[in-house]
């Protein structure tokens, strides 16, 4: 019996891999497992080597893991890739209509099972994933019953027939593996889950559940890999709680009529990635000086321009922190989990209502698409605080306008939207007075740039560090954000177990940066490893430049468009001692 | 009731003596008091140039955004709250070079604003330089051997586009662009009026004198029906464009937040941002 246990299915792009796998893990994660999902695929639509890699644990895991225990594969191409992952004792399940291979310098155990031809036999070759699923369950010693439910809900539309033949093609895909093995108990056994029942979803799904349960009820959109998840499931949702998504001509629309929106009062925000983020920065600008409130997910992946487009990277940092011409006020946050997603991204409403500026919701690819197990969102969690937006006006002279850009003592003004008797002014993004008109003087320009950045002097966020820090004396601090999260756990376990004393900080708040929050961690450890999908180290550069320390702080980076393993960083840390 | 004096603010325009924005300016505001307007029921979207200072110039709900972004903006506003009535408006630089993009898919879009094209031909903020409605051989700045490019024809390109709403008028026809505009406001869908705006400062050639030389008023032409399309083409073709009034009107064709599934009959910005507890558990058991 084991814990955890690694599966991976590959083949052509376009072959139903993807589905193959979601099939695998929703049954699974019913049962109570948790699951954590890595796609690898590429910016085509047929054609191209793709895999999905799936982690089945007892416990949660927020990590690819090290290496692979199952690799179905369709094709050669997909041994040849991936078999190198397989620990010894690993399997791989190979459809016969190739003539699998094993590579020579293997141990793992090849068996050529006849996936397609079983599948043409029962009728169609599509339901070959189904056989490859069933010969999964033979190796697990799955019972093959527990795939019922997911084939029912998934082909009900297309009659109890189709429901009927795919149960077929999994029993058959079984039936023919244990054949094979000569035997029912399989080769390796899962302990038992505990059965609850947990959500299934991408990081993108908490994204769009947090706007929906933040009130947001407007979106604007173009799309990119890898964010468009999240137009695509508000686009289902919106339109029954009288609200919708547009998708624009471009990127800067997209951003402009969030702005348009939310100035008329609505919580309106756009998701994109790298390249769209490029294209939105004059808007992200207007909002800053205008003091619109608006919500931006940057879903990051490999730069620059296209660069690696289904790829994990975390290089937007620097850009989305300081991004835009000129200075504004911004916050950026970097959820590390696919449940901080859905708070995170509620929270940024709030923040960009109460700051009345610009908040981005710094997601990378592995958070966005990695499809994992979710522990349950607590909704009474969700609170809606919507600032200084004024419902009542006092009277005012009709050609005096209202001072929207007042200045206060928090830096923050009393905000109205269109349609308020007594709350006409002008928005603009020229510099202006207090009432929203233009004006180049010195001192109104001190008064108002001042003004601006008062207002996030003192950022009000729940936990802008996550801190796993039992050590007061620590030999090692590392120091991540957002996808990292689960790979740095995992190597934390095991330096500890070899002797070192490790804590974690996992950056929330990544702007205003929170320099008191994470000092003492940095002051207290001998080394501080800071570990991101970055060629430059920016996560690392932030921390020197607000925190200090630079000569213990050592960059760790990885930008081969690959998430980082435990043992990598493991390896790496363990290295320095 | 709201008259035009009530939509005039205290803001002295820094447009050039003799500038046809003035002319503009004072259209909407007479049109929007015509069409029975609050002030704090209209909001003007302007984009960046001489014309785009506009919004800062109407006594109403203004803002003054990005270059060649008015249009997406107030599409926003109004996809917030439909019960504002939304003009964008900008220079033809704003709309048909840098905001071109914006205005084909507005037109296509339909949503029910009104925008307003001041065109000057010629870029007047950064000091003549020339623009996509520039004529070939027109010597600017940036064109001092005289423009090689083909001029936009923005009505022709708005028919083509599938536009509801099509007018054209000239600054100094203040009754008439008037009119126009409120029939822009009260048409279900977006409307695009080109109003040539001359630029006394750089502009030598498309001057106001050579606009009534060479104008053509629709309502002259006998028989003229601004709901027929192809006659609609064929005499802006006839005419290189340059005829007033207005030119098509599709008035069977509804508005894009008339067709749009499921959208709130009270204004988005009104709606209850609570979520159901009920309908939360129902979308998280959906991952389930």
């Amino acid at each position: 019996m084991v814990k955890q246990l690694s599966w991976k299915v590959g083949g052509q792009q376009g072959e139903g891999i993807e589905s193959t796998g979601e099939i695998f893990s929703i049954a699974l994660n019913r049962l109570g497992y948790y699951l954590y999902g890595y796609r690898h695929f590429s910016s085509r639509i047929k054609g191209g080597h793709t895999n999905n890699k799936i982690r089945v644990s007892t416990s949660q895991t927020r990590s690819v893991a090290d290496d692979l225990d199952v690799l179905v594969a369709f094709d050669q191409e997909t041994i040849d890739v991936n078999y190198k992952e397989l620990h010894d004792g690993g399997i791989i399940l190979a459809d016969a209509k190739f003539n699998p291979e094993k590579p020579e310098d293997t141990n793992a155990l090849l068996l050529s099972v006849p996936f397609t031809q079983m599948a043409t036999d029962l009728g169609t070759s599509l339901m070959k994933n189904m056989v490859a699923v069933g010969s999964t369950c033979a190796v697990l010693n799955l019972d093959v019953e527990v795939f019922k439910e997911v084939v029912e809900e998934i082909f009900a539309r297309k009659g109890q027939a189709v429901v009927d033949k795919n149960m077929e093609a999994i029993k058959a895909g079984y039936d023919t593996t244990v054949e094979q093995l000569g035997k029912t108990d399989g080769l390796m056994q899962l302990d038992e889950a505990d059965g609850k029942k947990r959500m299934f979803m991408i990081g993108n799904d908490a994204i769009a559940l947090g706007a929906l349960a933040a009130g947001s009820r407007f979106m604007a959109a173009y799309p990119i890999t890898p964010a468009s998840e999240i137009m695509e499931y508000l686009i289902k949702k919106l339109p029954e709680l009288g609200g919708t998504v547009i998708q624009t001509e471009d990127e800067i629309a997209a951003a402009t009529m969030a702005i348009g929106a939310n100035y008329a009062g609505v919580r309106a925000f756009t998701a994109s990635a790298g390249p769209g983020l490029s294209l939105k920065m004059e808007s992200i600008g207007l909002a800053g000086i205008t003091e619109t409130p608006l919500v931006i997910v940057d879903t990051q992946r490999g730069g620059p321009s296209t660069g690696l487009p289904t790829k994990q990277e975390q290089s937007d940092l620097m850009a989305m922190i300081y991004g835009t011409h000129g200075e504004i006020p911004k916050i950026v946050l970097a959820p590390s989990t696919v449940q901080e997603a859905f708070y995170d991204t509620a929270e940024a409403f709030n923040l960009a209502e109460e700051y009345q500026c610009p908040v981005i919701v710094l997601s990378d690819l592995q958070l966005s698409l990695g499809k994992q197990t979710v522990e349950p969102l607590n909704f009474n969690e969700v609170e809606i605080r919507r600032g200084k937006l004024q419902d009542d006006l006092p009277e005012i002279d009709s050609k005096e306008y209202f001072k929207r850009y007042e200045v206060t003592e928090d830096g923050v003004s009393p905000r109205v939207i269109p349609g308020m008797k007594y709350g006409i002014h002008h928005v603009t993004g020229v510099e202006h007075d207090q009432s929203g008109k233009p004006s180049e003087s010195a001192a109104n320009r001190i008064q108002q740039m001042d003004k601006r950045f008062r207002k996030i002097e003192n950022v009000k966020f729940n936990t802008p560090v996550y801190k796993n820090a039992p050590h007061e004396e620590a030999d090692l601090l590392l120091v991540g954000f957002i996808s990292t999260r689960g790979a740095i756990e995992e190597a934390i376990t095991r330096l500890e177990a070899d002797g070192l004393k490790v804590n974690h900080a996992h950056i929330r708040l990544i702007h205003p940066f929170p320099t008191d929050e994470l000092m003492p961690l940095v002051a207290s450890a001998k080394k501080v490893v800071v570990v991101e999908n970055n060629a430059t180290g920016q996560l690392a550069n932030i921390i020197k430049m607000n925190v200090g320390y630079a000569n213990k702080i050592i960059k760790y980076n990885k930008y081969d468009g690959n998430p980082f393993l435990p043992h990598e960083i493991h390896t790496k840390c363990k290295e320095l001692f | 009731m709201a008259t035009f004096k009530d939509f005039r603010n205290n803001v002295k325009p820094n447009w050039c003596p003799g500038c046809g924005d003035f002319s503009v300016q004072a259209a909407i505001q007479r049109a929007s008091a015509n069409v029975g307007l609050e002030p704090e029921e209209l909001a003007v979207v302007s984009g960046i140039g001489c014309s785009g200072r506009i919004s800062g110039y109407i006594n109403s709900y203004g803002f003054h955004g990005i270059h060649g972004r008015s249009l997406p903006i107030a599409q926003g506003v109004k996809m917030a709250n439909k019960d504002l009535t939304v003009i964008a408006s900008g220079g033809d630089g704003d709309g048909f070079a840098i905001g071109m993009g914006h205005t084909i898919h507005a037109i296509r879009r339909n949503i029910n604003i009104t925008y307003i094209v001041m065109d000057n031909q010629i870029y007047g903020l950064t000091k003549g330089q020339t623009s996509p409605r520039s004529s070939t051989g027109f010597k600017t700045k940036s064109t001092p051997e005289g423009s090689i490019e083909q001029a936009i024809s923005p009505m022709e390109m708005a028919l083509t586009a599938g536009a509801t709403f099509v007018a054209q008028s000239f600054s100094t026809d203040l009754k008439d662009l008037t009119a126009l505009i409120e029939q822009g406001i009260q048409h279900d869908g977006f409307s695009l009026i080109n109003v040539f705006s001359p630029c006394v400062t750089y502009n030598k050639i498309n001057t106001y004198d050579w606009f009534k030389a060479n104008l053509t008023k629709l309502k002259d032409i006998e028989g003229y029906d601004s709901s027929n399309r192809e006659q609609a083409m064929q005499t802006l073709m006839k005419h290189d464009g340059l005829v007033t009034g207005l030119i098509y009107q599709n008035t069977e064709r509804k508005s894009y937040q008339e067709m749009l599934h499921g959208y709130s009959e009270t204004p988005l910005a009104k709606a209850d941002l609570n979520l159901d507890q009920a309908y939360f558990d129902k979308l998280v058991e959906e991952f389930m």
